[in-house]
Order: structure tokens, then sequence, then C-alpha cells
């Protein structure tokens, strides 16, 4: 925490770098996905999506400026969708 | 927590609809979270026909519209930037480019779906029908989560107004902005959403 109870003004800098990075994932992914990977394809589009989420959770919405107690509830809510998809799947491939 | 500065008298609390905000965007996340699972489960269930649908979707306007959200995404978040620092004028400025933005998804999205309905490809088509069930379910988890993301973004065109009109009449002002935020964080949100669903979507074929 840089910020002693004040607002952290992220500079316009920082967004314009933030936004490149997403666009150079995006353009990554769509180059990816082209080529035949088989089932690697959705694990890899994933993958990329996850790191573009991260970029936009963590400087887009704040999260690593703000109180630490944001990425606890983010990271909380995040971890109950994944259990969520991981039991489902784990009843639908073992039936 | 941190005390809010301005007006000692008036009681206001920036944090706390700072947290009432992200409270109502994990609802969301879980809402599209349930679909998501929904779309995983019929993926599974009928690979060979999800991989041929999504073949039909349009990769080139599915990109254009990823980058449109992604820059509007940055547009507004500057805009806080623009706000913190004391400029209306940029402030304004970036929220009519986010405008635009939004609006540009939707025109795109509307040529994107009148294309599909006019090849025939719509809930409950004779077309789809004939395609068999797994075309079926793609299409109608396509429409429905696309057309539940258009509808966020059509919130959000109303909401960005809104806030423009307040900056504009100095009610949202340098030391009381918590709107401008939590409409920030409702539009990348929106940005979040489609993050997932353009792979899903028009990528994974």
């Amino acid at each position: 925490m840089e910020n002693n109870g004040k607002h952290h003004i992220v500079p316009y800098k920082t967004h314009i770098t933030v936004l490149l990075g997403l666009i150079i994932l995006t353009a990554l992914s769509v180059a990816v996905t082209s080529i035949e990977l088989g089932p690697l394809t959705v694990t890899v589009a994933l993958l990329l999506a996850t790191a573009k989420a991260l970029l936009v959770l963590i400087y887009f919405m704040h999260l690593r400026f703000d109180n630490i107690i944001y990425s606890i509830m983010v990271a909380f809510v995040m971890f109950s969708i994944i259990s969520i998809i991981v039991i489902t799947f784990l009843d639908y491939l073992f039936r | 927590m941190e005390q809010t500065s301005g007006n000692p008298h008036i009681h206001r609390d920036d944090e706390a609809s700072k947290i009432g905000m992200w409270l109502f965007i994990f609802t969301e996340m879980l809402l599209f979270g349930g679909l998501f699972i929904v779309y995983s489960i019929y993926r599974y269930l009928h690979p060979v026909a999800f991989e041929l649908a999504a073949d039909e979707l349009d990769v080139l306007v599915g990109t254009a519209n990823t980058v449109i959200l992604l820059v509007s995404s940055m547009t507004i978040a500057m805009s806080v930037t623009a706000m913190q620092k004391g400029n209306k004028k940029l402030t304004l400025a970036l929220l009519g480019a986010t405008l635009f933005l939004a609006l540009a998804f939707l025109v795109n999205k509307y040529f994107e779906w009148g294309s599909k309905i006019s090849y025939g490809l719509y809930p409950g088509s004779e077309r789809l029908h004939e395609f068999g069930h797994g075309d079926t379910l793609f299409f109608g988890l396509y429409y429905f989560m696309t057309g539940l993301h258009a509808l966020h973004i059509i919130i959000g065109v109303v909401i960005i107004s809104a806030v423009m009109y307040r900056v504009h009449k100095e009610m949202v002002h340098p030391t009381k902005y918590a709107l401008l935020e939590n409409t920030g964080l409702y539009w990348h949100l929106v940005d979040l959403i489609w993050i997932f669903l353009f792979p899903l979507f028009y990528l994974v074929t």
C-alpha cells in the first residue's frame, strides 16, 4: 500500500501500456487458435483470456492500488467459480 | 477504513459505496460464471457440433469488437485519472470517447446478429432444427450470452451518459467522484465478461 489514505492517481502512460499489453494478448490468442492444436486450443485460449482479465482487474480496476481487501474478495469469488466448474466437470467426467 | 475528504458535516462514505459496487460485480461474475458452466458442459457433450457451429462466427468482427471494448476500458480508466487531476474537459472527452466506442460495439453486434439471422441461424429457426441438437444449443447460448452482454452495454451507455451530465454540472468533481469510479468499475466488468466470451465463441473452433 503506497497510498496512505490518499487516492492513488494512475498515470495515463500506465493505462496506455496496459492497453498495448491487452491488444498484444488478443492478437496472440487469435493467432494461436488459428493453428490446429487440438484440445490444447481451449487451454491456450483460456490462459490468455485469464492473463487479460488479470491485467484489467489489477490496473484498470485499480486492485493494485486499492486496499488489499478488494483483492482478497476478488480472489475468493474467482476461487468459488473455478471450484464450481471443477466439481461440475468431475461429476460429468466420472459418472 | 480511510477517512473521506470533503465536507465533514455531510456523511459520505466513498469506500463503502465502492465495496457495494464490487459486491454487485461479484453477483454479475457468478451470473455469467453459471452461464460459462452451461456452455462448457454442452460443449463437452457436443464437441463436434460446437466446433462446426463456432466456425460460422466471424472472427474479424469478434476481434474488432474485442479491441473496441479494450480501448473503451482504457478511456474510462483514463477519465478517472483526468478527474483526479482536476481536468474536467478531458474527463468529459474521455467519457465521450467511451460512449462512442460502446455505440460502435452495438452497431457491430447489430450487423453481426443481422447476418446470422438472415442466414437462418436464430433460436427456433428451421435451419437450426435441421442442423441438430448441438448447433441449436450453441446458437441458443450464443444469442443468450452475447445478448445479455449487449444488454449490459446498453445499460452502460445510459449510466455513462448520466455521469457525463453530472460531471458537466459539477455534481461529480475532483473531491467527489465515487460515481465516476464505480461507473468505471461497471464498464470494466462488461469488458471482463467479453474477454471470456470472445475466445469461447469465436476462437475455439
